[in-house]
């Protein structure tokens, strides 16, 4: 199935295994974490910070025993993805207990370095049950149908929690007690599984079944249903949670990945008609996302004396937080990003490292994702397996939406959709969902890299009794 | 698949691409706007990050930076005798300031140009950043004798050395400590919205802020008036007033204070001895609105005076009819004067009949000591001739002699004074302002000149003259600037 053409494709023969990098980049993920956190404590009180040498080597330790299994459970995937992973969730820990130490400025505020660094341990966790548990990414092609079902019910069942006052409208939380997770992130990959499956099998007829209409191929409406039901979906999750950017991740998601599933143009013209009209009518009805739009165009409006109603100061004490920074910015713990309130260290995590890390700082996080979102579709490019491919691509540009959207809001280049950043951001259900992603995503670069060919383990899906 | 994995790939990057773009311009091209938009709370912070200058009196620095560590502020300025020295420095709280923090604030804040090269230098050397200094005029001897002297009077007193017009003293009460508003804390607010709320006006400034009527002080500047314009030869030629006068043009009557003042035709010395209101109303009625207020305005009435805390205007009014000029040459009616105005009047008695620039500020300088600018004396204007100052002398240390000012007298040290009693309110029903303005001068050639005026100083009318109340503080200040 998959095409290989030999100048461009990466070629997995004789590759060779790459873990000694592997080990060596994770030491440098690891070491500059601890460095960093050294200099929160110089920086904040003058002396290094208690308890330096323990964290340190729990989290080597952390790092250790994911690379010894990646080592022994899937030896020829791709180097870089859990170094990457690893120096982001560092550092993400680091700001995040830097802006704990300043916890007293903010206003409904918890220390959550402790929260952030066991969320990150069942992250590696989690990582680690996938590299051992499943022995191949292809399995998940079984499970395309109760994929579907489970992401529709972790989407829907944040609208039958009552909403807080303190999270702005935003419904995308469940809630039992003092825990609670943000089921929008397991659904990212779960639907990408459902996608991967069904568009693996539908591809060819949404491909060729198609009619010609004006240049464009419009395809026939039993296989047009199934992107209508996900766009209204995605809608109704967008009117009834408040949630901009899983709606926009979700939708971008699916044309991305029907776009390669079908290799047609059109898809990607139709989802951006829709995604287009959907939000504008979303935009034109609904008070929290007109509240949005006006804080993008005007982030400093609520600084005014007669503030817009509902109006959020936070995207202007963002913007000025990175304005501050300029480009070589204040040094780690010595910026006051803790004026952007409690989001500094969720939402806005970027803001404050674009505050004490400076332009030079941030260019180095962007790059850090566009080379994990890169290396993702470089799997997928070297995937031998039609879902595998699919699936990395669905991954990996889930990542890269997410990243551009939540970034994008941060910086003021694109209106706020409330998401947070991939392993930096505080946020359990995040952290963990992220670490599994790289996992799936290691284990098809391990079965794209690996030489010689494996036979792929019957699925339900391949049998085509999906029609 | 590939080919669109690979258009997918080129997509992404040009989302991060994007964002990069936009962080460069955030953080690049915008970031100077953003860092120092006026809601960007970082400077203030960062104005508190390092130690603030001192304001600086008699060598010693009355304000301090105390290093409190904050978590929003690393350091808060605390003031030695806070009340004393709240009119000379002003406050400095967040978001306001007043005074010589305000004006000062970038030598103080180490903001200012001028310490540009000396803040590098220390930034390379990793020397901490300072806020320079700010020298004043002000001998703290002199302030401590007229702050313990007003002893809880409201009112206010300025002494300046009429050779410089350096201000040597500034007081205001009542006052308020700065240190207890230049936290950041619910004191601090509580401090300042109950010093706001305060009916007695402690922020206010009332040495330079407040014009008041100047009353029979006012009356140097009518006779200084009448010896220029030739009216009089000496102090001792008669004058040809009806006791009671009536106001031109009107069946007005004016008055003398007591039935005991001899003041019917009296001579320029006896009417300032005695103080007579119908004296110096027909001097002013005689020469005229333009002849009063040029000489009022060579006095520095009708102008703004910067030391640098800027004085409010001293007012001689130009005043629609006689009668009015009249009663505005008492002293009354729509004359108003500053405390700083009315130690001019002295100061430049004093000194020849030249008005020097008074002065607050003698040195800005670094915190390495460098000088940054120094104060030149400057001639406000020649009051009146040598001549004419020479007959204001004797007639200022007759009514301490013989007149209304004998409680300002001093062993050793000649002495003119005049005593003022302003009325005021609607139908003067107000309490009137007691007055007295000064100098003072040592055979070796010290000297100072004083203003007091004390609101409220008794319960009754009868209580208040400008004699009683406000003389003894202008001889205690006299006393501590001579060193008698």
């Amino acid at each position: 199935m998959p095409r290989r053409r030999g100048n461009t494709t990466i070629s997995p023969q004789g590759t060779p295994n790459r873990r000694n990098t592997e080990l060596a980049l994770l030491v440098f993920a690891v070491l500059l974490p601890i460095l960093a956190y050294a200099n929160v404590g110089l920086a904040m009180d003058s002396r290094l910070p208690a308890g330096m040498l323990g964290y340190g080597l729990g989290m080597g330790s952390l790092a250790l025993v994911a690379h010894l299994l990646v080592r022994r459970f899937a030896p020829y995937a791709d180097p870089l993805m859990l170094p990457i992973a690893t120096l982001l969730n560092g550092l993400g820990v680091v700001m995040i207990w830097r802006l704990d130490k300043a916890g007293r400025l903010l206003s409904g505020n918890f220390p959550a370095a402790r929260n952030q660094l066991m969320w990150s341990a069942l992250g590696i966790t989690l990582f680690i049950g996938v590299m051992v548990f499943l022995k191949d990414h292809r399995v998940l092609q079984r499970y395309t149908y109760i994929s579907m079902v489970a992401a529709l019910v972790l989407l829907a069942a944040p609208a039958f929690f009552p909403a807080r006052a303190e999270d702005f409208g935003a419904k995308i939380w469940i809630r039992m007690g003092s825990f609670s997770i943000q089921p929008g992130e397991f659904a990212k990959i779960v639907l990408t599984v459902f996608f991967a499956g069904y568009l693996m099998v539908k591809r060819d007829a949404l491909a060729l079944a198609s009619r010609r209409f004006m240049g464009l191929y419009l395809p026939r409406g039993r296989d047009l249903g199934p992107i209508i039901v996900i766009w209204l979906l995605s809608l109704l999750i967008l009117v009834f949670e408040n949630d901009l950017g899983t709606s926009f991740l979700f939708f971008g998601l699916f044309v991305v990945m029907l776009y390669v599933a079908t290799e047609r143009t059109s898809w990607i013209l139709f989802g951006l008609l829709m995604s287009v009209g959907g939000a504008a009518a979303v935009a034109t009805t609904t008070s929290h996302v007109k509240v949005r739009i006006d804080a993008w165009l005007d982030p400093m409006a609520a600084f005014s004396p007669h503030p817009p109603k509902g109006a959020t100061e936070q995207i202007g004490q963002s913007l000025m937080a990175l304005g501050s920074g300029g480009v070589t910015g204040s040094g780690l713990g010595q910026g006051r990003s803790w004026l952007i309130n409690f989001a500094a260290k969720s939402d806005f995590i970027l803001g404050s490292f674009g505050e004490e890390l400076g332009l030079t700082g941030l260019m180095a996080i962007f790059l850090l994702y566009a080379l994990l979102v890169q290396r993702g579709l470089r799997t997928a490019l070297a995937a031998r397996d039609p879902f595998g491919k699919l699936f990395a691509v669905g991954l990996s540009s889930a990542m890269a939406l997410q990243v551009f959207v939540v970034a994008g809001g941060v910086t003021g280049l694109i209106p706020l959709t409330g998401m947070t950043m991939p392993f930096l951001a505080q946020g359990g259900s995040s952290v963990v969902a992220n670490w599994a992603l790289v996992a799936i995503l290691l284990k098809i670069s391990d079965s794209a890299r690996r030489p010689g060919v494996v036979p792929a383990p019957a699925t339900e899906g391949q049998g085509g009794s999906a029609r | 698949m590939n080919k669109p994995i690979r258009r997918i790939s080129i997509f992404c990057l040009v989302l991060i691409l994007a964002l990069m773009v936009r962080a460069n311009w955030v953080q690049g091209v915008q970031a100077d706007a953003l860092a120092t938009n006026k809601n960007n709370k970082r400077q203030l912070y960062d104005r508190y990050a390092h130690p603030r200058g001192n304001i600086i009196a008699g060598g010693q620095p009355v304000t301090s930076s105390d290093f409190v560590n904050g978590v929003r502020f690393k350091y808060k300025t605390s003031w030695v005798d806070g009340p004393m020295w709240a009119p000379v420095t002003g406050f400095s709280t967040l978001g306001q300031s007043s005074g010589l923090e305000a004006l000062e604030d970038g030598v103080l804040s180490g903001s200012d140009d001028r310490l540009f090269f000396r803040n590098t230098l220390d930034m390379l050397t990793g020397e901490p950043k300072k806020g320079g200094d700010v020298v004043t005029t002000i001998n703290p001897k002199v302030q401590k004798a007229a702050w313990d002297a007003m002893n809880g009077k409201k009112g206010a007193v300025v002494a300046l050395d009429p050779k410089t017009g350096a201000i040597l003293a500034l007081v205001s009460a009542p006052s308020y400590d700065p240190g207890t508003i230049s936290g950041y804390d619910n004191d601090a607010t509580k401090a300042w919205n109950d010093l706001n709320a305060d009916p007695n006006k402690p922020l206010d400034n009332r040495a330079l802020k407040y014009t008041y009527p100047p009353g029979s002080t006012f009356k140097l500047v009518t006779a200084t008036a009448a010896f220029e314009n030739g009216m009089f030869q000496s102090i001792d030629d008669a004058t040809s007033t009806p006791d009671p006068y009536t106001l031109p043009g009107t069946q007005t009557t004016l008055k003398n204070e007591s039935p005991n003042e001899r003041c019917e035709n009296a001579t320029v010395k006896a009417g300032m001895d005695q103080s007579c209101n119908t004296v110096f109303a027909k001097i002013g009625a005689d020469l005229g609105k333009d002849k009063m207020r040029a000489q009022a305005e060579k006095f520095g009435f009708n102008s703004t005076i910067d030391t640098p805390v800027r004085a409010e205007k001293s007012v001689f009014p130009n005043s629609a009819s006689l009668d009015g000029t009249a009663q505005d040459s008492i002293g009354q009616h729509d004359t108003r004067a500053t405390p700083l105005q009315v130690a001019m009047v002295s100061a430049a008695i004093a000194n020849n009949g030249s008005l020097m620039q008074p002065y607050l500020v003698d040195q800005e300088r670094s915190a390495s000591l460098t000088t940054l600018s120094k104060h030149t004396e400057k001639q406000f204007s020649q009051a009146m001739s040598p001549a004419t100052a020479q007959k204001m002398q004797d007639l200022m240390v007759s009514v301490v002699q013989d007149g209304t000012g004998k409680n300002a007298q001093i062993p050793g040290v000649q002495v003119g004074g005049k005593t003022g009693t302003a009325q005021h309110g609607e139908n003067n029903s107000g309490l009137p302002y007691a007055w007295f303005t000064s100098w003072a001068k040592t055979p070796d050639g010290q000297s100072v000149a004083v203003a007091v005026v004390v609101e409220d100083g008794s319960d009754n009318r009868d209580g208040i003259s400008g004699g009683r109340l406000a003389a003894p503080i202008a001889k205690a200040v006299m006393q501590a600037a001579l060193g008698k």
